[in-house]
């Protein structure tokens, strides 16, 4: 492949970097949509455990994997939360671009002709 | 918008656990003949910015916030195939390592966000690119409003699942109002979000982005992807 596409590759991940690493200390905090109406009906504390009602959340399970190393954008063991966020968030993102790009690149087409002129017809 | 598990029950979940994998078997499948040297490496980078851009939640309302889902921004990067399949990785990285989006809900998630999000995006994307132009404001527009409508389907995706199985004996139109009404709101979050990278990306390398490329702008022009409801063409 062309430099410049790597280039290209390498800037874009260095964005994502920049935005998991830093920018995502600056996030909400608050539940997202899902969250908001799965709590929608019960009361909640200042922590956002609820106390009362019924909702959604009140079936809510532990998660499985409540106890990896890297569980809720942290990072067990250090306390630092912005620390822990940022190093998380770019951990994530150079694993996701390890695994996402090694597995694309094991099932990639490998015949070398161009793809333009052999592009099959959409059903849906 | 990640399911936490028991919110669904087990028989629901199980049943789109089981479809989730017969639609990643899909996309392997159809987005192979897309996956060359080039969109792979690519496809890795939209899944790692993907995950990185669902940190970055953004406020809709007091005390609800935002995040993207990606399946729109997927698909015009690398199309809808190897967009689904983007889009799951990140799902899947963040149940197992983030502990984020409940490892029995997973297949429910991977089919609101990966699977309907992304055909949702697709369906809009191909549709409005037969009448706005291909360039990077065009690609703007067209990312905009197809991100802010495919949110909102994707968020009734989950209500779909929670009329199957939902554990608590709730009002279904009130959540389908609740989840359509602030997914709304944070499509446009999504909106923006997508009309930024896509427009960028195509100011910069526009020969990287799917949407330039494979889908066909006029109807009639080639057998193109793209899905047509018009009888006479």
């Amino acid at each position: 492949m062309k430099r410049r596409t790597w280039l290209f590759i390498g800037a874009g991940l260095l964005v994502a970097l920049v935005l998991a690493g830093v920018v995502s200390n600056f996030a909400s905090g608050s539940p997202d949509g899902l969250d908001y109406t799965a709590r929608d009906g019960c009361t909640t504390n200042a922590e956002g455990e609820i106390t009362g009602g019924t909702c959604m959340a009140r079936e809510e399970k532990d998660h499985e994997t409540a106890d990896s190393p890297l569980a809720d954008y942290g990072i067990k063991g250090i306390d630092n939360e912005y620390l822990a966020t940022g190093l998380s968030g770019a951990l994530g993102v150079l694993i996701t671009f390890g695994i996402g790009a090694g597995v694309f690149w094991l099932v990639r087409r490998r015949s070398p002709d161009r793809a333009d002129s052999e592009k099959g017809t959409g059903n849906d | 918008m990640h399911i936490a598990n028991g919110i669904v029950n087990a028989q629901v979940s199980a049943v789109f656990a089981v479809f989730a994998v017969v639609a990643l078997a899909l996309c392997v499948a159809r987005g192979r003949a897309d996956l060359d040297d080039r969109l792979a490496p690519m496809a890795g980078l939209v899944a790692a910015f993907i995950f990185a851009v669902q940190m970055l939640n953004f406020q809709v309302l007091p005390g609800v916030s935002g995040h993207l889902l990606g399946g729109t921004l997927a698909v015009m990067l690398v199309g809808p195939w190897v967009g689904a399949l983007c889009v799951s990785t990140v799902l899947i990285i963040q149940c197992l390592l983030f502990a984020d989006g409940g490892l029995t809900a997973l297949g429910l998630n991977i089919t609101n966000m990966a699977v309907i999000g992304t055909a949702a995006g697709y369906l809009l994307v191909a549709g409005l690119l037969r009448v706005l132009p291909k360039t990077p404001t065009g690609l703007a527009v067209t990312g905009f409003i197809a991100s802010v409508i495919g949110v909102v389907i994707a968020s009734q995706g989950f209500v779909l699942q929670y009329w199957l199985g939902g554990t608590t004996d709730l009002s279904l139109p009130a959540i389908a109002g609740t989840m359509a009404g602030v997914h709304t709101l944070i499509g446009v979050g999504e909106g923006l979000i997508t009309a930024t990278t896509v427009a960028t990306v195509a100011r910069v390398r526009p020969d990287l982005v799917y949407a330039l490329r494979r889908f066909r702008t006029r109807p009639g022009s080639t057998a193109g992807a793209t899905p047509s409801l018009r009888s006479a063409a």
